[in-house]
């Protein structure tokens, strides 16, 4: 029997829960970590983060309204459809980044632990970070935590996919949406997470993920006006020092992690979902009439 | 059938007056020449320069009051960072220690920092001294208690001081937003590089005084006086690891390109439009209430002020007449007297800009109303106004006038509301008045704002943290989250 031509995958970009083209037409052919080529991939322009961050903010409060529970329940449904695609991953990270297979998959099956672990955190982060506040005053004051709202994330090639299903789990537990400009040769692991975020009842436009090149997005998606947060994976100082000047415009949140801090006490931590809340305190009076008293 | 009249109305134009009550100055220290605050001592501006500090209500100087410049600055971030590792490095229960002194100290000075503040800024002393300095007070005391309890508010974390604290605080609460600032970051380990607002230096001033008498360790605490040249050079100084920042939006995104690609650690607290919202089923009075302390409190000169009011349609007429017979009481006078309700505008400048939005309004045509009080011939002082039915484009409801301005728009649903307080770049507070507390918390969770007021407004406490959503700025004072400003948190 004569050789069978294998059938290959266009990898698109992953917008309000479709997967289109760049309305731009381009495309680059980024190689894996061994020279061959992953394809033609996607060459996202401004007008798709634009249009990325549309559908973030639209699916932003009807997302972070749903329950704690809810979108913990979400998260491990991604964990689960992950796993048993784990085989795809395993190969694809492993061209990508140039690993043996043993370490690409404990690689993956880390990844995969780490999803689950933030599960674990939606319904219970609010109970560590949030307080109730003894005021001298008869109110009663409390104060919670909230998501921050649209958050942008860039990856750089050093970080790469571990950083954006780290990045996706910890910031989307809480609330937020997301729009994630893939590293660039990390372009078809990223894709094919966005199809196992597209199969797990994640609401279309909680995560959105691009493919194209960072140098010439960046400063554009660090000027956006309705984008509240931006997390930014890497250690270029040049280009951390561009995002944090150009986020000025709209007092936007930069958060930075650095690739040195990779450590899994790093990676795995309430403290990583803390930087993309914002604190909320509300007062109400509590009355005061003599004689109410309780009896015991 | 006859339409029921009002069973009364109210009258204003009686004779009838408040006989004078003035608080007595014959107990401030005023020294007549004030120098920098460095590494313990006061000593003179290597700039050779000083400045006057006026009372806005009488236009008299005050004192003269040092302007330092870049060798001054250097002098004190370098007092700092060489106290840093010693104050750090003190057992956190004396760090604490020294804390609840300058707390005690406060109190014991009370009167005396509400006469100045009052002299300096313009409040009214009721707020000086009923507001301002017990907080002030209270301030200190919170944060010193944590001081030898940091490792509890950040579970499996391990909590460092940062370094240098360079801090500058506005015009609005002078000593009030010092302790804000002093408070925190001492109790975690810091040492502080502090400049109070041009226009109202006098009370950090005698903080400094206060501080030497506490016995605090030379150079943990400096204060340097100036303007935003003075301001801008603490930020832009490579020495300092942290910079807390009250005021303008404006100034805080400057500040935020500023610290671009340093080390430094920010909190910005910054301006804001808050919505104050009525519903038709809130109690009315005491809405009507909340809103003059929500927009009248400190003359407006609050960053948390609620400027903008909602009134859902039903009861528009009504909260309307009650608004404006409530306005016609407020007393606009002589800050000093205790029976003052609004008192001085801070400074020429900042009643020139009231008075330009005052323009604006008139210059659209809108339906106002302000209060019939006479005013004191001389100082600055601006008459409390209601604009009704702005539009949401107009400027009157879009910018931070930061004055005795009221922007009066209605509505008519829940959706609309919402959608109309969150159309803003700012997200400092909000104030939502409803009988229902479904629909209190509701509205609480949908705001988009760092503090909500429900059935009260312009509240603060020391344990409750404080800062804003989106362009109000970003980090939190107050409580234990206010802590988190000031450390390192390494997990």
């Amino acid at each position: 029997m004569a050789n069978r031509i294998d059938v290959l995958k266009t990898y698109k970009l992953y917008i309000n829960g479709k997967f289109p083209r760049t309305e731009s037409g381009r495309y680059y052919q980024p190689k894996g970590a061994k020279g061959e080529s992953l394809g033609n991939i996607c060459l996202a322009s401004r007008k798709d983060f634009r249009n990325a961050v549309v559908a973030a903010r639209k699916a932003q409060q009807a997302w972070s309204s749903r329950s704690a529970f809810n979108r913990g329940q979400i998260l491990y449904r991604i964990a689960e459809h992950m796993e048993s695609r784990k085989a795809e991953f395993v190969e694809l990270l492993g061209k990508e980044e140039g690993l043996s297979s043993a370490k690409s998959k404990s690689k993956i099956e880390s990844l995969i632990d780490r999803i689950v672990y933030y599960a674990g955190w939606t319904d219970k982060f609010q109970q560590l970070f949030s307080s109730v506040n003894p005021v001298a005053s008869s109110h009663f004051n409390f104060s919670m935590l909230e998501p921050v709202g649209v958050v942008s994330v860039l990856c750089d090639e050093k970080v790469g996919f571990e950083g954006l299903v780290t990045a996706i789990s910890s910031i989307i537990g809480s609330g937020n949406s997301l729009v994630l400009l893939a590293s660039k040769n990390s372009p078809t692991s990223a894709i094919t997470f966005a199809e196992v975020l597209h199969h797990s009842d994640l609401p279309a436009g909680v995560v959105n993920i691009l493919s194209g090149d960072r140098d010439e997005l960046a400063t554009h998606i660090a000027k956006h006006m309705d984008v509240n947060a931006l997390l930014y994976c890497g250690d270029d100082e040049k280009l951390l020092k561009e995002l944090q000047t150009e986020s000025a415009n709209n007092l936007k949140r930069i958060i930075h992690w650095s690739a040195e801090d990779n450590s899994e006490e790093y990676l795995e931590s309430p403290y990583r979902i803390q930087e993309f809340l914002e604190t909320k305190t509300t007062w109400h009076p509590v009355e005061q009439i003599g004689g109410s008293a309780p009896a015991y | 059938m006859s339409k029921k009249e009002n069973a009364f109305s109210l009258k204003f134009d009686t004779e009838w007056t408040y006989a004078e009550a003035p608080e007595s100055t014959s107990h401030i220290a005023i020294e007549k020449k004030y120098d920098l605050f460095i590494d313990g001592k006061f000593v003179k501006p290597k700039s050779g320069k000083y400045f006057e500090t006026i009372n806005p209500a009488t236009e008299k100087p005050l004192a003269k009051v040092a302007e330092a410049n870049q060798k001054d600055v250097d002098a004190a971030v370098n007092a700092a960072r060489k106290a840093f590792p010693k104050w750090s490095g003190l057992p956190a229960k004396e760090r604490g220690k020294y804390i609840f002194r300058i707390a005690r100290l406060i109190q014991e000075k009370a009167r005396e920092f509400a006469v100045i503040e009052t002299m300096d800024g313009g409040k009214p002393i009721k707020e000086a001294r009923d507001i301002d300095i017990p907080l002030a007070a209270a301030h200190f005391f919170y944060y010193a208690g944590w001081a030898d309890k940091l490792q509890y508010a950040f579970p499996n974390a391990k909590a460092e001081p940062l370094g240098v604290a360079g801090q500058i605080i506005p015009w609005n609460f002078p000593l009030l937003m010092a302790a804000w600032k002093i408070a925190p970051a001492l109790a975690c380990g810091n040492t502080v590089v502090l400049k109070p607002a041009e226009t109202t230096p006098l009370t950090a001033l005698k903080l400094a005084e206060l501080i030497q008498e506490s016995g605090l360790p030379n150079g943990v605490v400096n204060i340097v006086t100036g303007d935003g040249k003075t301001g801008a050079l603490i930020v832009e100084h490579p020495e300092i690891d942290k910079i807390a920042f009250t005021g303008s939006t404006e100034v805080g995104k400057i500040i935020q390109r500023a610290i671009a690609g340093t080390n430094k650690k920010a909190t910005l607290e910054l301006g804001g439009k808050a919505a104050n919202i009525i519903f038709e089923d809130a109690p009315i009075d005491q809405a009507v209430e909340g809103v003059i302390n929500g927009i009248f409190f400190n003359q407006g000169h609050v960053c948390c002020a609620g400027s903008r009011l909602f009134v859902q349609e039903s009861i528009q007429k009504e909260v309307e007449r009650k608004l404006v017979d409530r306005l016609e009481t407020l007393i606009v006078g002589d800050p000093l007297d205790k029976n003052t309700d609004v008192g001085a505008i801070n400074s020429k400048q900042q009643l020139e800009t009231i008075n330009g939005y005052l323009k604006i309004g008139e210059s659209e045509g809108l339906r106002s109303h302000q209060a019939k009080n006479k005013l004191p011939d001389s100082g600055y002082f601006c008459r409390p106004t209601l604009f009704f039915d702005v539009a949401q484009s107009s400027r009157l409801a879009k910018e931070e006038i930061f004055g005795p301005v009221l922007a009066i728009q209605t509505f008519r649903t829940v959706d609309e509301v919402i959608e109309k307080a969150n159309n803003t770049p700012y997200g400092l507070s909000a104030g939502v008045w409803t009988d229902k507390g479904s629909k209190a918390f509701n509205l609480s969770s949908q705001l988009k704002a760092g503090v909500i007021w429900a059935n009260t407004f312009n509240k603060f406490d020391p344990t409750s943290p404080f800062g804003g959503y989106k362009e109000s700025g970003f980090g939190r004072e107050g409580g234990l989250h206010g802590l988190a400003a000031y450390l390192k948190i390494k997990a």
